[in-house]
Formats: C-alpha cells, structure tokens, sequence
C-alpha cells in the first residue's frame, strides 16, 4: 500500500473510507504465530467467537484457516480451543520452518 | 475606497467580558461549552443569561469541568457545529490535553482567554502565563488591548478559524480585571453585519452525515502520525496570510482595520518598546512623553502571536537601534521570554543585527505604569548611544531587590 504524502491526505484526521481496516497488515506485529492442528479440530467456532480481530478463516461453517495479513498473535484462540488444537509457535521460528 | 461601507455602529459601555459575550450572541455559534472561572465567569454568566432570554439558538452546555468543556466542543465541531467556549488561567490549564485534539482534528473552535496567572502563589489577576504556555499547542493566538479590540478580535476570529486554509482552533486573549471587568467604550456593530460578516460555518466533514460515515481521530502510527502533524504546521503558517486578510475584511465594515502587529509612532524612532496586550495602553502614554522631551521613541504592539509574524516584527524593527520586550508571563529557564526569544531568532535567522533586551513584567496583575515603560525607554537610549547592553539582558521590570 503506497503511503499518501501530507499534501495528498485529508485534512484532520479523517477516515472517509468505512472499513477500511482491513488494508492495515496488523499481522506484521506477530511475535507468535497460532498454528492449528486440524486432526484435532472440531470446528466449535470458539476460536472465530472469541478472535478480536476476525482473522479465523471460515468456509462453509467450517474453520480452514488463519488469515495471517491480520493476525496479530494474541493467543487467545490457542487459549480458549477446548481441544488444545492451536499451538503458539515463535513466529521466526515458523517462518524458517516454511523457508525449508 | 468606495467599496467601505462602514456600518452604523451603536456605542456602548462595556466590560470586557460582556465585550464577548455581545460578540457571541451575534454570532449564534451552534454549541458553547464552557465552565466558569474568574476572570472569565462574567462571559459564561451574560451568554447563558441570552441562552435563557432566547435571544440565540445555542445549544449551551454547563459542563462539570473546563477538560468536559473542550471536549464537548471537540465533539460538537466534528459533529459540524460551529463551537466555542472561554476559560482562563488554570481552566485553561485543564483543557490542556484536548489542546492538541482540538488542533489536530482541525476544529476551528473559537475561545475568548481572559488572561489569568497560574497559582502557586495562588492569584486570581492578569498575566498571560496562561496563553504563552499553551503557543505550541496548534491554536492560532490573538490579543486585546483595549475593550474595542476584544469586541473586534473575538468577530474576526470565527472567520480566521474556519478559513479553508487553516481550519484550526483559535485563542483570543483580554486581561483579566483590567479589560474583563472595567467598563471600556465598543462600538457594537449591527447584529445583520456580523452575522453576514461571520456568514454560515460549512463544514468539511461531519460526524452526523450518516450517509457518509466516517472515522474521526483514529490511531497513526509512525507511518502518518508525521504527515498529520505536518498539515498543522502548514496549516497555522496560513494564518500569517489569512488574519491581515480578514482584518482588511473587518475593516470594510467597521473602519478599524487589523494586522499581525500594530505600530505607534514606530516610523522614526529610534528606541522602540515591543508588548503584547493591555499593557500597550501605559506604554503608548510613555511613547508621547517621551517623545515631548525629544526622544525618537515608538511602540510595536504585537496582536498576533501564533502563529509568530517574524517577517513583520523585523520588517518593523530592523532599522531601530534599541528594543526592548515586555513578557508578561512566567515562563522559567529559557534566555528570556517567548516574546523576547522570537524576536530575537527572528533577527538571527536573517543574519540582522539588533539590540534587544527583556523584560519580564506585569506578572500576578501587577500594573505598569508609564514613567516604567519612561524609564525603560531611558535604558533603551542608553543603549542606542553606546551600542552596548549592560548585563544583565534580561531583566524583572519594578520587582523589589
């Protein structure tokens, strides 16, 4: 996202665009990133319920997914899932994992 | 000069106070918010009477404290309200915080300041420590000196504000007792010119356009925090435009025409006293006696200080020989007060020579009185003979050693 210049931005501070939040990539803050184990999981939605920032990936009333852009790895997921299917991973960690 | 069409104004006897709260009837602003505190009790006391008397529409809000009362104008002014309030002194310390909201949402709110000291010592009277201590926080500042230009300044100030290229908040500054609560002569205007004059307020957003919903003040991190800042910068740097522009507006229709600063006597003289305020009045009777005895002295009155008209002070002062400033206010630990240091970077950063020393003055409602500002004028010859200031520069002007 190219960042407007100050002659460019509206004057004061003023989002005119609704829901716009979601160009923001909140997933850059991470320092853990939630990982979950579908063999384990029964799609209860209790970690869609209780994200704050409605990064569970949901398809067909099914969880398929955590939208990484936004997530900023709270662990709140990884504390509520009743069946222990979310693991916090260090997030370099993870990401060295994925360059293999 | 046939476009002045000078309006029939009606003379009156007001205190300075009452000066405002005139003003602010004619003007009808959408919201007031605002808490009492003296000196500045009396501007609450008379709108809300005209609240009462329904002679305005204003939403009059009689808040619990002066931080309820900027942000309740904050909210009103994004809601698309043309919003004012008045405090003084530690009312105006309180709003501090919604200072900076104020400026960088760019709600042009207009409030009247009735200078007042800040305790401890506790003190109820004038000095401007109030105003001075709040210069960086954005507003645009403006001063009275007499009863006429609280009238006057606190009209303009609605137009300075919500100028497309400034739309910022704006402080008009009175002395406390000496213009709020003395009867002085205004010429009160008719209440259709100041109404055309001040016009409708078209705001650029508006929280209540629900067709159009926007966010108002969210979060910036580093990435914008800086650009927003910026326009403010920009923004209140237009006011050096904007407020002679209007004052020559005003002018038109009330023959009394307005500036950054205003100028005494200034064109041949030698030694000149720079002030800010109500103070100017014993300072102009010192410039004629001393002129009587044959000293080339002059005055610069400074009407606007934010944002800071350094072009204008030098283009005054560059070809004097001697000046002294006047801060009334108690700003500790730098070379000097804000008035004096301004002045002084602004000859510095021209590469201009002058010969400039400080006083600090007037501070809890202490007068000065015209054989000081005579004496001052003595000191400032001194100086224009010898070429030399005698330490030290800065100085407390009738303070007991």
């Amino acid at each position: 996202m190219r960042l407007k210049s100050w002659k460019e931005l509206e004057t004061g501070v003023v989002i005119l665009e609704p829901g716009n939040s979601v160009l923001y990539r909140t997933g850059t803050w991470r320092t853990f990133r939630p990982i979950i184990d579908m063999e384990k999981c029964t799609h209860c939605m209790f970690c869609w319920l209780y994200c704050p920032d409605g990064s569970i990936l949901v398809k067909d009333s099914k969880v398929i997914g955590i939208d990484y852009e936004h997530c900023k790895g709270c662990g709140i997921c990884a504390r509520e899932c009743p069946r222990k299917a979310v693991t916090m991973v260090e997030e370099v960690k993870a990401r060295m994992e994925e360059a293999k | 000069m046939a476009e002045v069409m000078v309006s029939k104004a009606e003379v009156k006897a007001l205190e300075g106070d009452k000066a405002v709260a005139e003003a602010m009837r004619q003007i009808n602003p959408d919201v007031v918010a605002a808490y009492p505190v003296t000196p500045q009790t009396e501007i609450v006391m008379e709108f809300s009477q005209f609240v009462a008397e329904g002679l305005v529409d204003t939403e009059f809000i009689p808040v619990e404290s002066e931080f309820a009362a900027m942000s309740s104008c904050i909210g009103a002014s994004c809601a698309g309200a043309r919003a004012m309030s008045a405090t003084c002194g530690p009312g105006l310390e309180l709003m501090w915080e919604m200072f900076w909201v104020a400026s960088g949402l760019r709600c042009p709110i207009v409030m009247a300041v009735v200078n007042r000291s800040h305790a401890a010592p506790l003190n109820i009277l004038t000095d401007q420590t109030d105003m001075m201590g709040s210069r960086d926080t954005g507003w645009v500042q403006i001063y009275a000196e007499n009863h006429q230009e609280v009238y006057d300044n606190f009209i303009q100030a609605v137009r300075i504000a919500e100028h497309p290229d400034i739309l910022l908040p704006i402080m008009c500054g009175h002395a406390g007792f000496v213009l709020g609560h003395t009867l002085g002569r205004v010429e009160v205007l008719p209440d259709e010119v100041v109404k055309n004059f001040v016009g409708e307020y078209k705001p650029l957003y508006s929280l209540l356009d629900i067709e159009h919903p926007k966010t108002f003040g969210a979060y910036d991190h580093w990435d914008y925090f800086f650009e927003h800042r910026r326009q403010v910068f920009e923004a209140i740097n237009n006011a050096l435009r904007v407020i002679p522009e209007i004052g020559q507006e005003y002018g038109k229709i009330s023959g009394r025409y307005y500036g950054l600063v205003e100028p005494y006597r200034l064109d041949d003289a030698d030694v000149v006293i720079m002030i800010i305020g109500s103070g100017a009045g014993a300072c102009r009777e010192a410039v004629d006696e001393m002129r009587e005895k044959g000293t080339k002295a002059g005055m610069l009155k400074v009407r606007c200080f934010r944002p800071f008209p350094a072009e204008e002070v030098v283009k005054a002062l560059k070809d004097k020989k001697a000046v002294a400033v006047m801060d009334r206010c108690a700003c500790f630990g730098a070379e000097g007060g804000p008035l004096f240091i301004e002045t002084g970077a602004a000859f510095f950063n021209r590469g201009l020579p002058m010969k400039l020393i400080d006083y600090f003055y007037g501070l809890g409602g202490r007068d000065t009185v015209p054989s000081e500002f005579c004496d001052i004028f003595y000191e400032l010859s001194q100086i224009a003979e010898t070429g030399e200031i005698k330490p030290p520069l800065v100085r407390y002007l009738a303070v007991r050693e």
